[in-house]
């Protein structure tokens, strides 16, 4: 509770707590919110520019929230497809419509969104794209791979990283030195060369949820010798204090000690490094799926849909198809700003330092 | 020890390191389910001829262990195989890696030549209006994928028409005059430079500046001010070399991290560096193109970590000491 405390009186970690806690709540419930289902795709409708949403009608009153449906034409002087709003017919926005069935939670079975409009209206708030799917939905589906896959990947990297430097550490002489050895020559291989290749050799055709354990696989895969290396090197020092000579002497067997009592005291440096780390994997992650070798279609992932933003005629016309970029912008943002401020709670010492 | 017998043992350090990352990589792509000739025997052009030839080089129908044995003859010698295009896998990394090479130094010595000064400043002025919005820059530049921000640049270049998009040189670079080559070059260099120094900048102005704080706090410091010298004296003569020692085996890290970033770079602005060699290597599952680039990235790294603990060894007279004491 203290800590918590000293974590919101920092502005900035208060705002950054603050936007990650929105942001896992809204892809928590990211079926109810968004008004469309995952696997919803209108193909006349690809690249449709974001709808408008008017409070005020054209007699100039207000008026309850409506949109228009677009149509698409074929623009024969511009020689190319244009969006026109089919002003004959308003849609007024709904709460909790009944639209497409699924599931809040993977449990609850429910019919209603969030919002959506009328029968028959569309609603895209961040328009479309190729494939005719709603960009809005399709961020919150993606930010449910694209905010987990750090997560999931730390629970992996920190585990192995405490017992190969503890034991490393603990044990020393020449198995320390080959243990070592092989750290640093996995930490020698630029680390986005290593990923892009351990992507490129998972099989195809697997399902999209295999796929996404290997790719967390993967991501733990480059992280684990740098922070094994800091474990190891704290371990050395640990080892030599009072309190580990005594288990010693009591008989404790080392793994024993390695776990009971020399890791444990490295907590605060693992926070550390853990919630540092964390934007870190959201940029691999995202890195990987932007070149086509992580989350693959139809899933949706925040890296994977900026993919689509590359082409000259997206950028120049279809800037809603940047969104995902921003998203990760401030899920990173977010996360560093809380990292440090978690860093200046636990390790006051470093105050100004910013470790790696 | 002298700064020679210091580099010969570094050097020789290097070679295990060597041939354990081979190892590595190597037994990574090959037990992968890929068949590392699919490609070539997919490509009319190339000939039987050439691909019983690889298949003998690599000693496909051996065990691995052997296999990995003559690859590692092959690469000694310097013969890397063939690509899947029937190109020398030598003349293209030939190519690519000056490319790289000259985008990463330009990338360097840019951000020190901005980074240790914004850094001593935001130090020396700090908690005041400039050091806060630099702190929030800096965050924000550490926060930004580097595909993003090159996606976004992208963006102004095509909307403003004013810097070329794609490559390194235009379609008639062979018939310009040496000024206009050297125009054309940095105007296409000047996008991809941007991404890579507006993210590597950040870092290292963090850095500097917490460097700096951690040694205007020292008591050398609050000695040689209670002596009455000048602020500037104090920041400069005194403070900037312990600080800056520590930026230099942050270098090595820079380099790798450069190396990295700039394949996702070279990737948005179709760069022909390494880094997009090594993609487009991937993705065509081009094994022994993956292989030899994986490792001269691998060697460019260890000695980008080599030239940083040089140069320390050349300005921290502490480290020469520690190494005599070995």
């Amino acid at each position: 509770m203290e800590f918590l405390n000293k974590l919101f009186k920092d502005k900035f970690a208060k705002c950054a707590f603050i936007i990650l806690a929105v942001l896992y709540f809204v892809i928590l419930f990211a079926d109810f919110i968004s008004p469309y289902t995952s696997t919803y795709s209108n193909r006349d409708m690809a690249y449709a520019p974001p709808s408008k949403i008017y409070t005020i009608d054209e007699k100039g009153k207000l008026s309850l929230p409506y949109t228009y449906n677009y149509v698409r034409q074929y623009d024969s002087s511009l020689m190319q497809t244009v969006f026109k709003q089919d002003r004959s017919k308003k849609y007024y926005l709904k709460i909790f419509p009944k639209a497409e069935k699924h599931k809040i939670l993977g449990i609850i079975p429910t019919s209603r969104h969030l919002f959506g409009t009328e029968n028959g209206g569309q609603i895209y708030l961040l328009g479309t794209d190729i494939n005719g799917r709603d960009v809005f939905s399709r961020l919150l589906y993606g930010g449910r791979i694209s905010m987990t896959v750090g997560f999931l990947a730390l629970f992996i990297v920190f585990p192995i990283g405490l017992l190969y430097g503890g034991i490393s550490g603990y044990l020393g002489g020449i198995i320390d030195t080959l243990m070592m050895r092989f750290a640093e020559a996995t930490m020698a291989i630029p680390s986005f060369y290593l990923l892009i290749i351990l992507a490129a050799i998972l099989p195809s055709g697997m399902t999209s949820v295999q796929r996404f354990s290997l790719i967390v696989v993967i991501l733990a895969l480059i992280g684990w010798a740098g922070f094994a290396r800091v474990v190891r090197g704290m371990v050395l020092s640990i080892k030599e204090e009072d309190f580990v000579q005594a288990e010693k002497v009591m008989g404790a067997s080392k793994l024993r000690i390695i776990l009971k009592h020399i890791l444990p005291q490295t907590t605060s440096y693992v926070i550390i490094a853990m919630t540092l780390s964390i934007p870190s994997y959201i940029l691999a992650e995202s890195g990987l799926s932007f070149l086509g070798l992580g989350i693959q279609q139809p899933d949706a992932s925040w890296g994977n849909m900026l993919k689509e933003a590359q082409e000259f005629t997206n950028i120049l016309y279809r800037p809603w198809l940047l969104t995902p970029g921003a998203l990760i912008f401030v899920a990173v943002l977010s996360f560093n700003l809380l990292g440090d401020a978690i860093r200046d709670i636990l390790d006051p010492k470093s105050e100004n330092k910013y470790t790696r | 020890m002298g700064i020679t017998k210091y580099i010969t043992k570094r050097i020789l350090q290097v070679i295990p390191l060597l041939i354990l990352v081979s190892l590595i990589s190597f037994f990574i792509i090959r037990l992968s389910p890929i068949d590392p000739l699919a490609e070539l025997r997919l490509n009319p052009s190339i000939s039987e001829e050439t691909l019983q030839k690889e298949i003998k080089r690599l000693n496909l129908d051996k065990p691995i262990a052997i296999q990995y044995i003559s690859w590692a003859k092959s690469f000694v010698k310097g013969d890397l195989g063939y690509t899947s295009d029937g190109e020398k896998v030598s003349v293209k990394l030939k190519e690519r890696i000056p490319n790289t090479l000259l985008l990463t130094s330009i990338v360097i010595f840019l951000t020190w030549m901005v980074g240790i000064p914004l850094g001593i400043i935001a130090a020396v002025k700090k908690e005041t209006a400039f050091d806060r919005i630099l702190t929030v820059l800096s965050s924000i530049g550490m926060a930004i994928p580097s595909f993003f921000f090159a996606i976004l640049l992208l963006m102004f270049a095509v909307k403003t028409g004013w810097f070329p998009v794609g490559g390194l040189t235009s379609y008639n670079f062979n018939d310009m005059n040496l000024f206009h080559k050297f125009i054309d070059l940095s105007k296409h260099l000047v996008l991809p430079v941007a991404v890579l120094f507006a993210i590597s900048l950040s870092g290292l102005q963090r850095q500097m500046r917490a460097n700096m704080l951690e040694v205007l706090d020292s008591d050398y410091v609050k000695f040689a001010r209670a002596k009455g010298l000048s602020e500037f004296k104090v920041v400069f003569k005194h403070a900037l070399r312990n600080a800056v020692n520590p930026m230099i085996t942050l270098l090595g890290f820079e380099f790798a991290g450069l190396l990295s970033g700039a394949a996702l770079t070279e990737y948005v602005f179709q760069y022909p560096g390494l880094g997009r060699l090594i993609l487009e290597a991937v993705m065509k599952s081009d094994i022994n193109l993956v292989m030899a680039s994986l490792m001269i990235g691998t060697i460019m790294l260890i000695l980008g970590n080599l030239i940083a603990d040089i140069l320390l060894m050349l300005t921290d007279p502490r480290t020469r000491k520690t190494q005599e004491a070995k």
